[in-house]
């Protein structure tokens, strides 16, 4: 018996002496680096309102798929060859060739879609719930950066392999810069490195894709997730929870990030990875909406393809640029069919944040402005004949009222009465 | 010296300092903006090109690279050249006369052209640079009743005559560019080179 006491305290001293050893450990560096401090302030002791939704999840899993993009980037980067020669043969070498490099391109081609996929979930989170509004003015505009890093990143990247949707998907895009005034046609050709398309331009897309706009978009997702901590994270209610705060100095309505949101982010993470896979494994094409299947021809300069689209996530700015017979004018209303997002902050001059007690007027705009955006998505992928060009200019009009009308609609909103804390049902 | 005087001049060191500095930038940022622009390998590939057309049957197109841009060819039939006539009103430019820079000056009449029947344009829409489609065929369920031959650019739906000519309406501004081009010989054409040509 006593043995066995003496083994048993042996044992307990030798993990206290451990744990001695790495609380020394943690001790050391902390002097060295604020690594406690970090984790504390962006994990442990970051609180979060304890009322989110499922729709909370999606910023996390845009992490998750930036991590899935990069990683399985580096790893392309490794077998692909950014010249016009050999561009395409080399992706067929991923695909055929590499061990599992079919698997890696699939990751990084369905991830390219699935980062849209979330972020725009991500977005419209944000204006449901009001998460763009004061004090979040910033936040919502790195965020808005970050969602244009993204685009140029996807379009950038869907030159590499150098197909015909490839080709003559940047043809289109690049041109788009002719449609500025005084300098367009120098600025195209600046862009373009030469007079077409050519190896030139994938070789300078290929190092914007692969160095400069990722080291971009990594340092603006930091700066992101500082503003949010900076300011807090919103919640369903709209409100913030750091006006009631307990003796602690601990909001009341507030939860620990870690572990009560990680666990909760964690739990996302593996139905979004059995979604992820289920495309990756049985539909890596999604029927030519995530691979579309002109790209599976070599880029050919002679011949555009007959039925041109750009892929699903930039269709409803595509749409907005078809919709407008004039190249000037519909290449300025495409862009400021993205500029005008940014303002949101200072468009909406609704008080109240959530759209739980905000104005019938603001969810019926809303409302609108999420159709016309889904339908235009649609109608950028169909060819421009009739009836899609009328339609399309419907749902541009559309689009445009939502931000045009702001001001005025959400001043005179209808408010219903906001409560003190938040609600919560068990 | 006073203390105030120090302060300015701490001031004034501080402003030319980060003028300086500021001027240094702009000016270490012009070799690498400069380097995007077409190095003089790609300026010096933009050689003319021949195209001999002894083999190009009426109504028939063939289509050439000339500085990476298609270029087409094509032997128009005196049916095709008499259906460019009478439909100026629905034409954004009929006599090529908005963006006289699209063509040479021997190629600004109807037939956009040195020989009326025979058109070299570029093959590339003036909206976003695709390269529209020949359709020669007459009233096609697509293109509709009014169609009488031309090209229709598959990306934005924007249509031209038999001539490059841009119908109003459409997002394309301006007409087909006509490349400078002569003719060396009856059956040979020189795509990139106009010297002597339309004299």
């Amino acid at each position: 018996m006593n043995a066995r006491r003496d083994a048993i305290t042996d044992e307990t001293t030798l993990m206290s002496k451990t744990a001695d050893k790495l609380s020394e450990l943690v001790d050391w560096i902390d002097v060295r680096f604020p690594m406690t401090k970090m984790l504390k302030e962006h994990a442990t002791e970051y609180y979060a309102a304890k009322n989110f939704n499922v729709l909370y999840v999606f910023g996390a899993l845009a992490m998750v798929v930036l991590v899935i993009q990069l990683v399985t980037g580096i790893f392309l980067t490794m077998s692909y060859k950014p010249d016009a020669e050999k561009a395409f043969a080399s992706v067929e070498y991923i695909m055929r060739d590499v061990e599992w490099g079919w698997l890696i391109r699939y990751m990084h081609s369905t991830g390219a879609s699935f980062f849209f996929i979330v972020v725009y979930i991500h977005m419209f989170r944000g204006m449901m719930y009001g998460s763009y509004k004061n004090p979040r003015e910033l936040l919502w505009i790195i965020g808005m950066l970050i969602y244009v890093c993204l685009m140029a990143e996807g379009f950038l990247g869907y030159l590499l392999p150098w197909g015909q949707m490839s080709y003559w998907g940047a043809q289109v895009i690049v041109s788009l810069f002719g449609a500025v005034p005084g300098i367009g046609e120098g600025l195209v050709e600046w862009i373009r490195g030469d007079y077409f398309i050519s190896d030139i331009t994938l070789n300078r897309f290929f190092a914007l894709h692969v160095a400069a706009v990722p080291l971009a978009l990594i340092m603006l997702v930091v700066m992101h997730i500082l503003a949010l901590h900076e300011t807090g994270s919103l919640n369903p209610d709209g409100i913030e929870i750091k006006e009631h705060k307990g003796p602690d100095g601990i909001p009341l309505d507030g939860i620990a990030f870690h572990p009560y949101y990680t666990v909760k982010d964690l739990v996302a993470m593996i139905v979004f990875f059995a979604a992820f896979s289920g495309v990756v494994f049985f539909a890596p094409e999604m029927g030519g909406y995530f691979l579309e299947h002109a790209n599976f021809e070599p880029a050919n300069p002679l011949k555009t393809p007959e039925h041109i689209a750009p892929v699903w996530y930039y269709t409803p700015f595509y749409a907005i640029l078809r919709a407008v017979p004039s190249k000037g004018f519909g290449a300025f209303l495409m862009a400021m069919a993205l500029i005008l997002l940014f303002f949101l902050p200072w468009l909406d001059r609704c008080k109240v944040k959530s759209i739980r007690y905000r104005g019938w007027t603001f969810k019926l705009a809303l409302t609108v402005f999420a159709v016309s955006f889904v339908c235009l998505g649609y109608l950028g992928m169909q060819p421009a004949v009739e009836p899609y060009v009328t339609i399309t200019r419907i749902f541009t009009i559309l689009y445009f009222s939502f931000f045009l009308f702001m001001p005025i609609y959400t001043r005179f909103e209808k408010t219903r009465p906001v409560p003190e804390r938040v609600t919560y049902d068990q | 010296m006073s203390a105030k005087s120090g302060l300015n001049r701490r001031h004034f060191l501080a402003v030319a300092t980060s003028v300086a500095g500021a001027a240094g930038v702009v000016m270490i940022a012009v070799p690498f903006v400069m380097s995007f622009k077409p190095n003089a390998k790609a300026q010096a590939l933009g050689a003319p090109v021949q195209v001999d057309i002894s083999k190009l049957e009426v109504g028939a197109l063939v289509r050439v690279m000339w500085r990476g841009k298609p270029v087409w060819v094509v032997r128009r039939s005196p049916d095709m050249l008499q259906r460019l006539k009478g439909r100026d009103a629905k034409l954004e430019d009929p006599r090529s006369e908005k963006f006289p820079d699209q063509q040479p000056a021997y190629a600004q009449n109807e037939t956009r052209s040195i020989r009326p029947e025979i058109l070299v344009v570029l093959g590339v829409c003036t909206h976003l640079g695709c390269a529209p489609i020949e359709r020669f065929d007459i009233a096609p369920v697509d293109l509709g009743p009014d169609w009488v031959g031309g090209f229709y650019c598959p990306c934005h739906g924007s249509k031209f005559d038999l001539a490059g000519r841009v119908y109003a309406g459409f997002p394309a501004p301006s007409n087909l560019a006509i490349p400078p081009y002569r003719f060396i010989t009856e059956n040979l054409i020189l795509v990139g080179d106009d010297t002597g040509a339309g004299s």
